[in-house]
């Protein structure tokens, strides 16, 4: 392998060498430092004389007479099943003292797109025990669901409360026909014990040591580290490492959910540092910059992320992604939100007002949108009134919501009695069924008859998001709801 | 994509120079603008852009990792072309008409690179019956038979529109009738010329017409506020603007399961795997409005999802206009929806920054306006090249970062079309589905397309809407003042207004595109609903005129059960019923 001492410039993360030899597109590079450092980093762009090169590890250190070598592959991971209960740092390195990784394959971290005809639609709903999430807007298994943060909100302690909770329900069967497959440990079902538990990714980019400690110490305490593969660069790693970070996750994810058919679910924290990096990239090559300075490609830059979840006809295992996010200025339409928005399926929004009044998890339903739920709810799924109560949900709290402004204005003598039903409707919607603490689960009929409490303050002609049939059966009967619930 | 044919000038093949993502420099290369190459070794499809010297610049339809400098360019002399003949219906292809599920059984689930399939399958045959004798005289673009395509669809064969010249006419000297593939001939003409059923077509140029008429027929969308306010004529241009999650992919395809198009070219241009494969999931499962056949019979599917290699975004729009041309020379009327027009801009603009040219408005090619017109333009009611009627519709969506309409793109497209459904985070979030605002949104056609709703479904349709719209911007009006005072400060007419302004919202306007029955309504149940809150407002104020408090009148239980008529199937009697019941509750009353 040639090794080149021909360094022309380094300016912010690149660096531009002259070359005499063709260098592929994306090939790893691999510069040493004259103190005997060893940085890796990936082609930019590259011509017969010349490439640019980006260090994931930063320029620090380089200098003119720093060599190059040019490693003839682009970037891979090296994936084995053997990565549950493994800790590596950004770049994929164990960094927790455990035994080498010896790799079944070595995979390209660039995922090839899910031909959309082998895709399967995801449609089973996922019990994350959360109100606000399986009421309002239900995740189904391989849907890609952001969470819409700002920083300093409990948005990790909603992941892992997530993480913690999710379940699939009713799934014996399927735990069952599992069993009889060969798998890692000891004929265990794949996937946890109960085969509708998940495997965890998690991939962590540029976070504080003090909150990787908040969800290393919950998978610990929890048992969950040994079904998680997790991804660390914290705060003061190097930025362009976290270019690759969820790359390496997504890979390692792909190949546990369709080699090896896990559910999988990907956490990945903090995709605003993710952001950060491309933009500090691309204003490093002078790039001409799309809104307020960030790439024009990041658009297809995120998608090429967050599409890789999903179900893939014929494979038993799926990718659910949970990115989050925190909206620089609690702004969502931010470039970083807004393009992520347009891209996953629905958002979850954590706020800040929630949060104060101490409402756990402070979550505000009005704009959060699970977009693939309409085919995981109702009969057989969840439960045959949950669309039509969610629906009725949405339309009383939003008209309760907006009169707070009117009531602050007029006071709420003024409001007719409807009015003021509403307003109540409203305060009790937050306090009862979106606050219920992050240690505690709620079954989908716990959620939906806790609705119904709520539904069956106002008339029955009000209800007209909701079918008669319904309102018959739960209306008021939120003891009764109980047992026709089971049939 | 066409397996391009081979060309009688023999072109050079170039090398590599540079690699920078989708875009590729090669020197030596003889190329023309737009012709189609194959790149390195692995011979990725790419289109020329470019040509500066030496220098030609060339995007690149396929992921460009590891490839490198110094690797071959071989060009096909041919530009970007579809593949035009039966057996499109029923298919999803990607941005270069690939079709998905040819590349799906070569290469598994995840799409690799350096593949290549013919658009339309050449060893499938086809019945055709002729509907020429020999020593008929033909003209371009002359209907010769037909092959039943899909269950819905005859499939005109007809002569290429460049094989003969305009006013050109050629007698028939050959004709077979019975089973044939699309690449045999079935008709001879005297000019030499052999017509297969496949035409190819480069998907840059439309095809030519005779003449562009003013569209005076809907296209009837089966959404009460878009039928009903906002109505599209069939030949006609809309733009669904929205900030995510406002409803445009839920519309576009409401549109594309219950327009009574004769066929539905439906892009999904940069957006979400999932949402394909819906469509491919749905459509062969769901009944065409029209005939009851599988919507699919009707339907083709032209799929770049967001994470597909980004060029390929740029060419998918043509693509799918270009199809869409060949179905309206047979004289069907074709819908195209894309989404996003959004992306494939962005598209444009990615590859226009990588050129490092001069760039626009918020980093936009100068030529983006210039685009947007010339897909646009490719729309319309036309009489076709062989005498047939046919058109274009086509509804773009568009998704403006952080949902502001003052950008390029939006800006750009509201200069072209004439209907605009303006869609709203507001009205989204309090689950106001479709959340398209009726104070902001427009249709130009409204007028010239009052006389077909006014033959074909009730004379009195232009005079109700006005009364609907009337209401509606008085509610507007009514609602600033009480957002200041409440509601109680209003006198009682204003108040009733107030009610029934409600119910236009939520009988009338909302509907729920996943209720198996609200998701579908006829003009006629569109016109009986507001007919119907009509008669609440009418017998309403003569009550109020009677010196009954507003109160009561409100009260009345007959009144929301106006909400319930759009789930209703057997909604005819409903609706009398729900009249009758408004009456006679509300004259019970003094
Ligand atoms: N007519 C409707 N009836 C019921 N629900 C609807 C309707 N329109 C939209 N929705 C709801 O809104 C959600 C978002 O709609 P949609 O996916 O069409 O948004 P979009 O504007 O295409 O967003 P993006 O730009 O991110 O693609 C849907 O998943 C659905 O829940
Ligand atoms: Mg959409």
């Amino acid at each position: 392998m040639k090794e080149y001492r021909t360094i022309t410039e380094i300016s912010g993360p690149l660096v531009f060498a002259e070359v005499d030899e063709p260098i592929s597109y994306n090939e790893i590079v691999e510069i040493e430092t004259p103190s005997g450092d060893t940085r890796r980093g990936q082609v930019l762009e590259t011509a017969d004389d010349i490439v640019s090169i980006q260090v994931f590890e930063g320029t620090e250190g380089i200098d003119r007479q720093s060599s190059v070598r040019f490693l003839g592959e682009t970037m891979k991971m090296p994936v084995t099943e053997d990565l549950l209960g493994r800790v590596l740092d950004g770049s994929g390195n164990p960094i927790d003292g455990g035994p080498d990784i010896v790799p079944e394959e070595r995979r390209n971290i660039v995922g090839a797109a899910i031909n959309p005809t082998a895709r399967e639609f995801p449609r089973e709903f996922i019990q994350t025990g959360v109100s606000a999430i399986d009421g309002m807007n239900t995740l189904v298994r391989g849907q890609k669901l952001p969470l819409f943060s700002g920083s300093g909100l409990p948005h990790n302690e909603l992941a892992l409360q997530i993480a913690r909770q999710a379940t699939v329900p009713e799934e014996e069967s399927e735990a069952a026909e599992a069993s009889d497959r060969p798998s890692g440990d000891g004929g265990e079902p794949r996937g946890g014990e109960e085969g509708s538990e998940f495997a965890v990714v998690f991939a962590a980019m540029g976070i504080t040591a003090e909150e990787a400690n908040e969800f290393m110490d919950d998978f610990e305490r929890t048992g969950a580290l040994e079904r998680s593969v997790v991804f660390m660069n914290l705060a003061d790693d190097p930025a362009v490492e976290r270019t690759v970070t969820p790359r390496l996750a997504l890979t390692t994810a792909e190949y546990l959910a369709f080699d090896h058919d896990y559910h999988v679910l990907v956490i990945l924290t903090d995709m605003t540092n993710y952001c950060e990096a491309l933009r500090e990239i691309g204003a490093a090559r002078e790039e001409v910059p799309g809104r307020r300075g960030y790439p024009g490609y990041m658009y297809t830059d995120l998608a090429q992320i967050y599409e890789r979840a999903g179900r893939i006809k014929g494979e038993d295992g799926s990718i659910t992604q949970i990115p989050i996010l925190t909206m620089p200025g609690d702004d969502d339409t931010h470039p970083i939100p807004d393009l992520t928005g347009y891209i996953t399926e629905g958002q979850i929004y954590v706020n800040r007002d929630l949060n104060s009044q101490g409402i756990k998890p402070p979550i505000q339903v009005l704009p959060s949108l699970s977009r693939l739920q309409d085919e995981g709810i109702g009969e057989g799924l969840t439960r045959e009134d949950h669309a039509d109560v969610q629906a009725q949900l949405y339309a009383s709290y939003a008209e309760g919501d907006d009169l707070r402004a009117l009531e602050n204005i007029v006071g709420r003598e003024a409001l007719d009695e409807r009015q003021n039903r509403l307003l109540d409707f409203a305060d009790r919607f937050e306090e009862e069924f979106v606050d219920q603490g992050f240690d505690t689960t709620r079954t989908i009929d716990e959620t939906l008859d806790t609705a119904w409490d709520l539904l069956s303050m106002l008339p029955e002609d009000d209800l007209y998001r909701i079918d008669e049939d319904y309102i018959e059966t739960y209306y008021g009967e939120s003891e009764q709801v109980e047992a026709t619930a089971d049939d | 994509m066409s397996q391009a044919t081979q060309t009688d000038d023999v072109r050079e093949d170039g090398t590599i120079s540079r690699i920078s993502g989708p875009v590729v420099t090669a020197t030596g290369l003889d190329a023309r603008m737009n012709d189609v190459v194959y790149v390195g070794d692995e011979g990725l499809m790419g289109e020329v852009i470019e040509i500066e010297g030496e220098r030609t610049t060339i995007q690149v339809y396929e992921e460009t990792s590891g490839v490198s400098p110094g690797e071959p360019v071989e060009n096909t002399g041919e530009p970007l072309t579809v593949d035009l003949g039966p057996g499109m219906l029923d298919s999803i292809y990607d941005g270069v008409q690939r079709p998905l599920t040819v590349l799906e059984d070569q290469m598994g689930a995840f799409l690799d690179r350096g593949v290549d399939a013919p658009g339309i399958d050449l060893e499938r045959t086809w019945d055709f019956e002729p509907s020429v004798e020999v020593g008929d005289e033909v003209g371009p673009g002359a209907v010769l038979g037909e092959v039943e395509e899909t269950i819905t669809i005859d499939h005109k064969v007809m002569v290429p529109p460049d094989a003969l010249d305009e006013g050109e006419t050629a007698e028939v000297t050959g004709v077979e009738s019975g089973s044939f593939t699309v690449e045999e001939t079935v008709v001879e003409l005297d000019t030499g010329a052999e017509i297969s059923m496949r035409q190819e077509w480069p998907v840059r140029e439309p095809r030519p017409t005779v003449d562009k008429r003013t569209p005076r027929i809907p296209l009837v969308s089966g959404q009460r506020i878009l039928d009903g306010l906002f109505p599209l004529a069939k030949g006609g241009t809309a733009a669904i603007p929205g900030p995510f999650g406002s409803g445009k992919t839920v519309t576009q395809q409401s549109l594309a399961k219950f327009a009574d198009a004769d066929i539905v070219i439906y892009v999904g241009c940069g957006e979400r795997g999932n949402e394909m494969t819906e469509v491919i999931e749905d459509f062969p499962e769901l009944p065409d409005p029209k005939t009851g056949n599988p919507l699919m019979a009707r339907t083709c599917l032209i799929a770049n999802t967001s994470n597909m290699p980004v060029a390929a975004r740029e060419s998918c729009v043509y693509t799918g206009i270009t199809i869409a041309e060949f179905y309206r020379d047979m004289g069907y009327d074709v819908a195209l929806m894309a989404d996003s027009t959004s992306r494939w801009a962005e598209a444009m603009r990615e590859i226009s920054s990588r050129l490092e040219e001069m760039p626009g408005e918020e980093g936009y090619p100068a030529y983006l306006a210039a685009r947007l017109s010339q897909f646009y333009e490719r729309a319309g009611y036309f009489e076709n090249v062989n005498g047939t009627e046919g058109s274009i519709s086509v509804i773009g969506a568009v998704s403006p970062p952080g949902g502001d309409f003052s950008e390029p793109v939006t800006q750009n497209t509201l200069r072209i079309v004439k209907t605009f459904w303006a869609l709203d985070s507001d009205l989204a979030e309090r689950r106001h589905f479709p959340a398209i605002n009726w104070n902001d949104s427009y249709s130009l056609y409204r007028e010239q397309l009052d006389p077909w709703f006014e033959d074909n479904v009730a004379d009195d349709w232009a005079t109700l809407r006005q009364w609907g719209v009337d209401t509606l911007d008085e509610e507007t009006e009514l609602q600033e003042i009480v957002e200041l005072v409440g509601k109680d400060a209003l006198p009682e007419d204003q108040r009733l207004t107030l009610e029934v302004a409600r119910y236009i919202r939520e009988a009338f306007l909302q509907q729920n595109a996943f209720h198996d029955v609200d998701r579908y309504c006829p003009p006629e149940k569109t016109y009986a609903i507001l007919g119907a809150i009509k008669t609440f407002n009418d017998e309403a104020f003569d009550a109020l005129d009677a010196g009954v408090p507003v109160e009561e009148i409100t009260d009345i239980d007959a009144a929301p059960r106006l909400n319930r008529i759009g789930t209703e199937e057997d909604w005819e009697p409903m609706v009398e019923q729900v009249e009758e019941n408004i009456t006679q509750q509300l004259r019970e009353l003094y």
